[in-house]
């Protein structure tokens, strides 16, 4: 079995047996990370690098990590200044790391489509690690393997994403994945996070968090991104506690069987309450060491492919 | 030198003219329209033109010349020969140059080096100094060196105090106001705001910050009695806006680039930077409404807002990439192709917005065809299929999404100034 492309750059289109073979695969290597020994040769003289253009340490680090379990030599790249600004194109400085010949790409960037243009101008695997406020492929499969590893399944569960979700790379990549697997998505927030349109790729918008933790099995909440300028859209984070917080009190009246997933870094006190983010409905650590086992999943399908 | 065109066919709605003749051309002036005798053909040089179709000299009133500043990316000289390979003998170039076109100097700069070209290059002054809103550019001093129209293109005039002020004063000497229609505030995208721009995730611009500046730049025209012209109108909104000035007898004028007539936002699925302009490819109902608009005259230019931009530029990641894409060499191909082929607006009604009605709203004369007027003349053969290859472009930049693209009508020749060009070259006549 393999992928039927060789590059991750986003949930969207991407056809339901891939999906089930990396969470599959994820499967298989969760295994591996429970080991004395959390090492494997799979990967084995193969040069993967790192190209953040976006500060983004957790990322970075999942990934690392699971390019050194799999044994493969990591070269990260990071640099938070845009090419615009550092002098060196975009472009020269891609064709300077192909020279060095590397297998695999893994970039993170500011710009929507960069992934995408990554294949047109390198030879190697490109892995979207987050672009723009487009796709966060490696985090939507991350979530979907939580979800099942919990629920048991996808198919039929209802998901909500809750929050920023007009900026946020990470409720594309859940509503594409969680679709083609066969659940009901929705997304709940404020209606100045709902970007326009978003009921044409099939989801149900609500902006009432109550009806959102009453009719769901499963609600990802995402962060509330204050460095993108959420102070015009929302006027306070005081009151968008107040009205889309998640807290136990509205968890218990609710939907006591809710379970709660949230791509880090919390916000405590703002999307969720300090009590949920360390109470029993979440999974939020264990998404971080699932986002391991994925991560190694996809490197190890597209690495090992036969091109 | 004498010259003629044999058999082509004469075309100018303004004279409510239209016929198939020869045409007899001395020393750049038109002598014989018809009439000419043997001794005529044997002195001349004759081009053979039976099919083609020969109006008055386009112009394209809406270019970026680059020079003075970005001469890397294009200059007066290679877009006026721009122009001349896309059917064109006048251009009106757009004051975001480096400087910016806001003193007397800057405008006798670019005619100086446009004086010996075929095309006329009319530069559009800055309304305001520096295009920084604030304090009006010599206007008067502007136009006597011969600025035709004022803009601070790029954007729009900061303030609706500077605005009235630009209008009331630009009205002395019946000069209109050029709009770059975009509220600034709402302008902060790299793509028009819609489901596209949701699923390819990139910031977006509505298109209420287009129709936000139209009304407001309508309802100053009509406060100040002044000429407003809207450049490039892409929202469906705006056109409407624009039809109902026009019934109530206020002095607006619009023009749209054939980028906006003829592809959507879907495009930028490609990520292709050369689908990145300003103001964005709209949505296809945005598309229709330009056609609607073009067909019943709301919108009365078709002008290519020919941007040009270095490739390095122009490859940058789609956020980061300037806006913009040459148009000088397809606009005539592409609104034959969209618009005459598929049955949307007659040959007379694209004469109108390529030759007639830019000149009408700049204030210019429009050249005649008729003996003793001076040639000022397109010739394009309409059914000429071709493919446009950016590789040929006399543009010194290649930033254009309609490379490999198949056309039917192209321009053979264009004459003024006592010169022609022609298959590829220049030449006095
Ligand atoms: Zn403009």
């Amino acid at each position: 079995m393999s992928l039927s492309s060789r590059h991750l750059l986003g949930l969207s289109g991407v056809p339901k047996e891939d999906l089930q073979l990396i969470l599959d695969t994820a499967t298989t290597f969760r295994e591996v990370l429970e080991r004395p020994i959390k090492k494997v040769p799979t990967l084995q003289g193969k040069t993967i690098v790192n190209l953040f253009y976006e500060n983004s340490t957790r990322t970075r680090i999942s990934f690392e990590l699971a390019q050194k379990r799999l044994s493969a030599d990591t070269i990260n790249f990071s640099t938070s200044t845009s090419s615009a600004k550092k002098g060196e194109t975009f472009k020269d400085t891609v064709r300077n790391i192909e020279a060095m010949k590397v297998d695999m790409i893994v970039v993170r960037h500011q710009s929507a489509g960069v992934p995408q243009y990554l294949t047109k101008i390198s030879k190697a695997n490109i892995i979207n690690a987050g672009d723009g406020l487009h796709e966060h492929p490696t985090q939507g499969l991350l979530d979907m393997y939580s979800i099942r590893e919990r629920l048991g399944k996808l198919q039929g569960l209802k998901v909500c994403i809750a929050g920023d979700v007009a900026h946020s790379r990470v409720a594309l990549s859940n509503i594409f994945g969680l679709k083609t697997m066969g659940a009901e998505v929705s997304v709940c927030g404020p209606s100045t996070m709902i970007p326009t349109g978003i009921e044409s790729f099939g989801v149900k918008v609500l902006h009432n968090i109550n009806d959102a933790i009453a009719n769901n099995d499963v609600l990802n909440v995402l962060r509330i991104q204050l460095e993108r300028n959420a102070g015009v859209r929302i006027p306070s984070l005081r009151e968008y506690h107040q009205y889309f917080g998640i807290t136990t009190e509205r968890i218990e009246k609710f939907n006591r069987d809710i379970l709660i997933l949230h791509p880090g870094p919390i916000n405590r006190g703002v999307e969720l309450s300090s009590e949920v983010a360390d109470g029993p409905y979440q999974v939020i650590l264990d998404q971080v060491t699932n986002g391991v086992a994925i991560r190694m999943a996809v490197l190890y399908l597209l690495g090992t492919m036969h091109n | 030198m004498k010259i003629v065109l044999k058999q082509v066919n004469l075309l100018n709605p303004e004279q409510k003219l239209q016929q198939k003749s020869d045409i007899l051309i001395e020393d750049g002036v038109i002598k014989k329209i018809g009439g000419l005798k043997e001794e005529d053909f044997k002195t001349s040089k004759v081009f053979d033109f039976e099919n083609k179709y020969c109006v008055p000299g386009m112009l394209d009133m809406h270019v970026h010349l680059r020079e003075p500043g970005r001469e890397d990316e294009e200059t007066v000289e290679t877009g006026c020969n721009a122009a001349s390979a896309g059917g064109f003998t006048s251009v009106a170039c757009m004051p975001n140059t480096s400087p910016d076109i806001d003193s007397a100097e800057v405008v006798r700069y670019i005619k100086e080096k446009s004086k010996n070209h075929l095309v006329e290059v009319y530069p559009v002054a800055a309304a305001s100094l520096g295009r920084k809103g604030e304090a009006l550019a010599p206007m008067y001093e502007l136009f006597e060196a011969g600025a035709v129209a004022f803009s601070d293109d790029g954007i729009a005039i900061k303030t609706p105090h500077v605005l009235r002020h630009a209008m009331e004063y630009s009205k002395m000497f019946d000069a209109p106001i050029i709009e770059h229609c975009e509220d600034d505030s709402l302008a902060d995208g790299a793509m028009n705001e819609s489901a596209t721009s949701t699923l390819l995730g990139l910031p977006a611009i509505p298109t209420v910050a287009e129709d936000l500046i139209v009304i407001r730049d309508i309802m100053m025209a009509e406060f100040t009695g002044a000429r407003v012209h809207i450049a490039h109108i892409s929202s469906k909104n705006a056109v409407d806006l624009v039809r109902q000035a026009k019934k109530k007898g206020i002095k607006v004028t619009a023009e749209v680039a054939p980028h906006h007539f003829t592809l959507s936002d879907e495009m930028v699925k490609t990520f292709d930077t050369n689908y990145k302009m300003n103001p964005p490819l709209r949505s296809s109902e945005d598309v229709d409404a330009m056609i609607e608009g073009l067909i019943d005259g709301t919108i009365d230019c078709i002008a290519s807002d020919h941007a040009p931009h270095s490739i390095e530029e122009k490859e940058m990641e789609f956020i980061y990439a300037p806006n913009g894409i040459l148009g000088l060499e397809t606009i005539l191909g592409i609104s034959l192709s969209e618009l005459v082929h598929k049955k949307r607006l007659s040959l007379s009604q694209l004469v109108e917005k390529l030759s007639i009605n830019p000149r009408k709203v700049l204030n210019l004369p429009v050249p005649q065809i008729k003996e003793g007027e001076k040639a000022d003349l397109t010739i394009f053969d309409p059914d000429l299929i071709w493919t446009v290859d950016v590789s040929k472009f006399k543009s010194k930049s290649k930033n254009s999404p309609f490379d490999k693209r198949l056309l039917t009508g192209k321009s053979i020749a264009v004459i003024n100034k006592n010169k022609m060009f022609y298959e590829e070259k220049f030449f006095g006549i």
